[in-house]
């Protein structure tokens, strides 16, 4: 039953409010993700959580702007392009430690990565890599599980209409 | 470090990126994505032919995981068990590859890309169960390959989706009471490596939540094994699969949740508690003899042919679950131990995976489903008839296939376990004779029948017109067929000659089983 709030989609039923107030807390919901990215090896965090942070800033302007604006901004091949470029991070990452240490070091034994001239200096960079790399595949992920619950009826109903896809 | 001690974790990784370069490079050529999974399940298949040669000369390899030590860090451990396990999961793996692309392109034309994807996934989650030790990362790995499983499942779309749908409901239950065990061990213990758990908790083997979390990791992986009373997911699932799925379920994906459960009973915990504390084995033994009859009976009883071979799975699991549960009880040399066990997922991983990629010959070639259409195919296609035979004689046992391998010596490990447990060789003996009567007459159906087209014509004046599968669906196809009669007599030559075959006894060895029981 569509009513007129919930009619995202169309742009009736907007309200002044939320779409201001969006505009405002998106920049720093992303800014609190990085920040949450940045220290997770040091502190309470991570890529995970950042990520899902991110996320949820996509989500509060499908809530306000609706689903059509919100994804000619960020397509459904961009999202995949960018969960594999985290799992690529991720890996690549994990695969430069064998590399760099000619194979004496594991898989993920970042230190041998030879960023600066410390060890552990080289560990901890490596660290932060290895997050952002899990925070934006998390990020895009979400989104991506997010604007496929939200799109499903759209979709079914430009099928019904245009007969089988 | 040696290259071949990276490779378990190499494996994973690059079966992981295939998956994603599959999805990414499927949109500008989506004839890529079998080149890609082709070539990486062929490389993997590669690395664990050189892991299971280091393992067996070595010895086992550890891998620690960014360089921190177990208890800490994640550990990758691999010893005969694992190899052996990873080299017939990617063999079998490859060969369903190899079948997939034409058949793929004939029955989900607008779904490879998706498919590919997921097969990966489904390999690199299947590959990650059997290399790691680290308890928590293995359920990890369980449901990557689950999840993949559900999806694959549910491709070709409709009837499928209910089937997949039952599958997910239940299998995420078996990973719950799975990830229950392992949070019960966590909170008495403080540790998720096997081998740091299998240090700490003897002295708690009287505990009763260290018990309780046996019972749950039992009960969570039979159900994804699809032992009898819990198999109900396993009909539906694998006869609404695409064919080269269904044969990798019943051919491997069970199998690896069979080899959690050894790994599980033998690292995690010993002999000593299954044989003291929760004497679970003989139970096991009595429900795998009861799934093998049900399981029988239940596949006389059905129509369509993968069906059938679907419950036929359920009552060839009653055999690996059977001779997993003597395993315990047995001390001979040959038979004694995980030795029949082990050669059975090898055997019933080829037998069954030539019959399911047969059943999804018929279905690609002229939609047939049920065991009545297949009336007098034999002359129509002869080499893929042949191979459904060959590998329908090892089910039922005829010498020197695989079928009779594994059977001589479960009945010979039920001898020497003794007492009661000398019933087994009836149901055995039993289910061979159902075998035959279920087999036998899809057979007699392709072979001695009629086809619809040649009534009332005679053989010599009109020849049925061969007309057979493309040559990338045939050669698995025969492949397996054949190697189900090769390593039957492998497994005969090898194992009397030799004393024992060499894998198998170091994993008994390994677990103190067989003739290394204190």
């Amino acid at each position: 039953m569509p009513s007129k709030d919930t009619d995202t989609g169309t742009g009736k039923g907007r309200s002044i409010i939320v779409e201001t107030v969006t505009r405002l807390m998106v920049p720093f919901i992303q800014l609190f993700a990085l920040y949450v990215i940045i220290h997770g090896a040091g502190g309470p965090g991570g890529g995970f959580q950042g990520g899902v942070i991110f996320a949820s800033s996509f989500v509060l302007y499908v809530v306000a702007f609706g689903i059509v604006k919100a994804g000619n901004r960020f397509s459904e091949r961009a999202n995949i392009v960018l969960f594999s470029t985290g799992v690529y991070l991720y890996a690549g990452v994990g695969l430069l430690c064998i590399l760099f240490s000619y194979g004496a070091a594991q898989f993920l034994n970042y230190g041998y990565i030879p960023l600066t001239h410390h060890f552990e200096e080289n560990r901890a960079l490596g660290m932060d890599l290895v997050e952002v790399g899990i925070g934006i595949t998390v990020m895009a992920v979400i989104t991506s599980i997010f604007f496929n619950l939200v799109w499903k009826r759209e979709n079914e109903e430009i099928g019904e209409r245009e007969g089988e896809d | 470090m040696l290259i071949v001690e990276h490779l378990p974790v190499l494996l994973i990784v690059i079966s992981m990126l295939a998956a994603f370069t599959i999805l990414i490079v499927g949109w500008w050529n989506k004839k890529t994505s079998f080149f890609i999974s082709f070539a990486t399940i062929l490389v993997q298949f590669v690395m664990s032919i050189f892991i299971l040669r280091h393992v067996m000369t070595v010895g086992t390899i550890y891998y620690w995981f960014g360089g921190w030590a177990p208890p800490w860090g994640i550990e990758y451990v691999i010893d005969a068990l694992n190899a052996y396990v990873l080299v017939i999961l990617l063999a079998l793996s490859l060969i369903c590859v190899t079948y997939s692309k034409r058949s793929i392109e004939h029955e989900l034309p607008d779904k490879i890309v998706s498919f590919y994807a997921l097969f990966q996934l489904l390999v690199t989650g299947l590959c990650g169960v059997t290399v790691t030790g680290d308890i928590f990362n293995m359920y990890v790995f369980v449901e990557i390959f689950s999840l993949a499983a559900y999806a694959l499942i549910a491709s070709r779309g409709k009837i499928a989706l209910k089937a997949s749908f039952t599958y997910l409901v239940l299998g995420a239950l078996g990973a719950c009471f799975f990830l229950l065990g392992i949070g019960f061990l966590y909170s008495v213990t403080g540790t998720l490596n096997m081998h740091d758990l299998s240090i700490l908790l003897p002295p708690l083997y009287g505990n009763r939540v260290v018990q309780a979390a046996f019972v749950f990791f039992t009960v969570g992986l039979c159900v994804k094994m699809a032992l009898f009373p819990v198999h109900t997911w396993l009909p539906d699932a694998h006869s609404f699969a695409p064919s080269e799925i269904s044969a990798m379920l019943s051919g491997i994906i069970i199998e690896v949740s069979t080899y959690a459960f050894i790994r599980v009973c033998f690292s995690v915990y010993s002999l000593e508690f299954i044989i003291e504390y929760v004497p679970i084995f003989d139970f096991l033994c009595l429900v795998a003899g009861l799934g093998i009859i049900i399981g029988s009976v239940l596949a006389i009883a059905q129509y369509n042919l993968k069906r059938m071979l679907a419950y036929s799975s359920v009552s060839q699991m009653g055999y690996i679950m059977l001779a997993v549960g003597l395993s315990v009880s047995t001390h001979h040399a040959l038979w004694g131990g995980l030795t029949p066990a082990l050669m059975h997922i090898l055997n019933h991983a080829l037998m069954k995976g030539c019959l399911f990629l047969v059943a999804g010959a018929f279905i690609y070639k002229a939609e047939l489903w049920n065991i009545s259409d297949l009336q007098g195919l034999a002359k129509k296609m002869p080499y893929t008839c042949a191979a459904f035979t060959l590998a329908a004689i090892s089910m039922i046992g005829v010498p020197p296939s695989v079928g009779f391998v594994s059977k001589v010596y479960i009945i010979l490990a039920c001898l020497d376990a003794g007492g009661w447990k000398i019933i087994f060789v009836a149901v055995l003996l039993l289910s061979t004779l159902l075998n035959l009567v279920y087999f036998w007459r899809v057979i007699e159906m392709m072979y001695m029948k009629r086809g619809e087209g040649e009534e009332g014509h005679s053989h010599s004046s009109s020849p049925v017109k061969v007309d057979e599968i493309p040559l990338s669906m045939l050669i698995p196809v025969l492949t397996l067929a054949i190697l189900c009669i090769v390593v039957g007599i492998i497994w005969l030559m090898e194992i009397p000659i030799i004393g024992s075959f060499p894998i198998l006894d170091r994993v008994n060895e390994l677990f103190g089983l067989g003739v290394y029981a204190p």
